[in-house]
């Protein structure tokens, strides 16, 4: 005990505090942990017994040889299993080559290591940490040197020179800001409109084949996109990806429709919008018993039979539903484009444009 | 030599020979045809027999009737089968999901209950029923389409339940989409035509026979050729390969840590 608060004193005196606070009301503490010190000094085996010594350095060669041995066998498997047009050969190379070359890395970093804990110096060495505060005079001597600096280059005495300059730099960042208006263009009413139009007939992704009322059956899911919509149309994409539609046959019995939406399904047949609401994954797994539609991303559930309302997860609204007829034909076509912006929200959404 | 000459072409005149010549004809071309037939493809179509009907009709008053009502007609605690066709009996009963051992959120595969025979008569019981999807020609299952159009058709149609490696994945309450790797041609033709438990339908004005091949040309390929990109871990994506890298990966990292700073003895 003793020992221990003449430790305390030895430290305080070797390292000076950088600031003085006054404690104020604070409680004293009396029972704080102690710097214990350094562990007394273990003699390794190594440095006791020649025998062990011996094996250290027969460890740390081997592990040398070791990486010697990957660093070969890597250069072996590289002509060994050579890249072919069978895809099943990168698998080998790449295996091969990692194996080898891991050893012939891992074999030098661990037996520097190991040759440095068992056969190098142990010594235990410890160092004070000097203040971060420099001295009084350090100090003084940097002020001197800044007020030298102002007063050779007449900083604070030019006047047009120093005005001059801020009003350089204060310009010189503008043509770098300038340029992310290249990130543009604004999409304009793009996010509000896609590639649905009156009459368009719904197809079959990827096909692009037409579809009849009389191929949906009931419990069918249909992947859907608009007819005419084909990689060479222009943004072939970005339209594909505002204007996919999922479509599927219930019992109409079993379809609860607003008034207003009566006649936007055909016989039982609905389509939703395919992107979801919350951040536009592909929603698209649709159980035909519970008739539920779950969003694979944030587990987002829409109850297809009650207009896709959201049930469960994230999503913020229903899916936007594409009101659907059939034509003089038979095939099903769109009787406009979606009544709302299909897919997540954005800035200024609910402004009618 | 003369005699014996004029005595066949005595009997070539008769109208016996006439009857023999027709019904050896009728014969060979009819066996001729069976064998064939029946080596180009086994399983070509179920004839439905009325013994199978009415054996099928037995097992089923014995082992599905209770929950299927005895006409079939589905009671509170199973749907009608009325129209199902031969082959979602042949998909529910050959994997063993039926008869179902308890109520659940997913029917799941067990150990098959029944012959191929007695399977074969109660798909015969109830496709004589209604109509409906009845059991795949087997021109369709010999995996020999296009595994790259097959491959594009599983990934808009089936990979968001099934997974794009096939392996599955979870559904809503405790319901999944089972795993693809292991089943066979005709279980997975007969799950698209029928769209069993909450799987929907895929009909054939949706996929065509051709396109079913197609994928199953991909889900085959996929089952016999390992992943190019080293271990799978599942294909279940980020969460498998996730958690090997943090538990695997960054525990070896810590061990490392934990040598570099340790002293030799």
């Amino acid at each position: 005990m003793t020992e221990n608060s003449k430790e305390v004193e030895l430290n305080k005196s070797a390292s000076p505090v950088e600031h003085e606070y006054d404690g104020g009301l604070r409680v004293a503490n009396l029972d704080a942990v102690t710097d214990p010190g350094l562990e007394p000094h273990r003699v390794r085996m190594t440095d006791k017994s020649v025998k062990h010594e011996k094996a250290a350095v027969r460890q740390v060669a081997l592990l040398f040889t070791l990486s010697m041995l990957g660093s070969a066998f890597a250069l072996w498997a590289y002509f060994s299993f050579p890249l072919s047009e069978n895809l099943s050969s990168v698998r080998l190379n790449t295996m091969y080559l990692g194996i080898g070359m891991t050893l012939g890395l891992m074999g030098i970093g661990i037996g520097a290591v190991h040759w440095a804990k068992t056969l190098m110096p142990d010594n235990e060495v410890s160092e004070e940490r000097h203040l971060t505060r420099g001295s009084d005079e350090k100090r003084a001597a940097a002020i001197e040197i800044l007020n030298a600096a102002n007063q050779e280059s007449g900083f604070t005495r030019r006047k047009l020179i120093r005005r001059t300059l801020y009003g350089s730099l204060a310009l010189f960042p503008l043509p770098g800001i300038i340029l992310f208006a290249d990130l543009g263009p604004n999409p304009g009413d793009s996010l509000r409109h896609t590639f649905w139009k009156k009459g368009t007939r719904l197809a079959k992704d990827p096909t692009g084949i037409e579809i009849k009322a009389s191929d949906v059956t009931v419990g069918s899911v249909f992947q859907i996109i608009p007819s005419g919509l084909n990689p060479e149309n222009k943004e072939y994409l970005e339209e594909k990806a505002k204007a996919a539609v999922l479509l599927v046959r219930v019992d109409p019995s079993e379809l609860n429709e607003t008034e207003e939406r009566k006649g936007w399904s055909y016989q039982g047949i609905v389509a939703y919008s395919k992107i979801c609401t919350h951040v536009g994954c592909p929603v698209a797994l649709y159980e035909q018993q519970t008739h539920h539609l779950l969003c694979p991303c944030h587990q987002s559930t829409f109850d297809l039979i009650n207009g896709c309302k959201v049930i469960f997860g994230p999503a913020a609204r229903p899916l936007p539903q594409l009101p659907i007829t059939v034509d003089s034909e038979g095939y099903l076509i769109a009787q406009s484009d979606f009544l709302e912006p299909v897919g997540p929200s954005f800035w200024d959404r609910s402004v009618k444009s | 030599m003369n005699q014996l000459r004029r005595k066949i072409n005595g009997m070539r005149r008769s109208p016996k020979a006439l009857v023999i010549v027709m019904f050896v004809g009728l014969f060979v071309v009819g066996t001729g045809y069976t064998t064939v037939s029946a080596s180009v493809s086994p399983n070509r179509e179920i004839v439905r027999t009325q013994e199978q009907i009415d054996l099928g009709k037995k097992i089923f008053l014995a082992n599905c009737a209770s929950c299927h009502g005895k006409n079939a007609e589905g009671t509170v605690n199973a749907p009608s089968l009325i129209g199902v066709g031969e082959a979602s009996v042949d998909f529910q009963v050959s994997t063993g999901r039926m008869p179902g051992a308890a109520s659940g959120p997913q029917l799941e595969v067990k150990p098959v209950q029944f012959t191929l025979e007695e399977t074969a008569a109660m798909a015969a019981y109830i496709g004589s029923l209604a109509d409906g999807p009845s059991i795949p020609d087997e021109a369709y299952l010999q995996a020999n389409g296009n595994a790259s159009s097959g491959g594009e058709l599983f990934r808009i149609n089936c990979a968001m339940c099934h997974n794009a490696a096939g392996a599955g994945g979870a559904l809503t309450e405790g319901k999944y989409a089972p795993q693809l790797m292991g089943s066979s041609a005709k279980t997975i033709y007969e799950a698209m035509v029928t769209g069993p438990q909450n799987m929907p339908v895929f009909s054939d004005a949706n996929i065509t026979p051709e396109q079913k091949n197609d994928i199953i040309t991909y889900l085959t390929y996929l089952q016999n050729n390992s992943s190019v990109g080293g271990e799978e871990l599942g294909s279940l994506g980020p969460v498998s390969e996730g958690l090997v890298a943090w538990l695997g990966l960054l525990g070896l990292l810590v061990i490392i840590a934990v040598w570099l700073a340790a002293k030799s003895n």
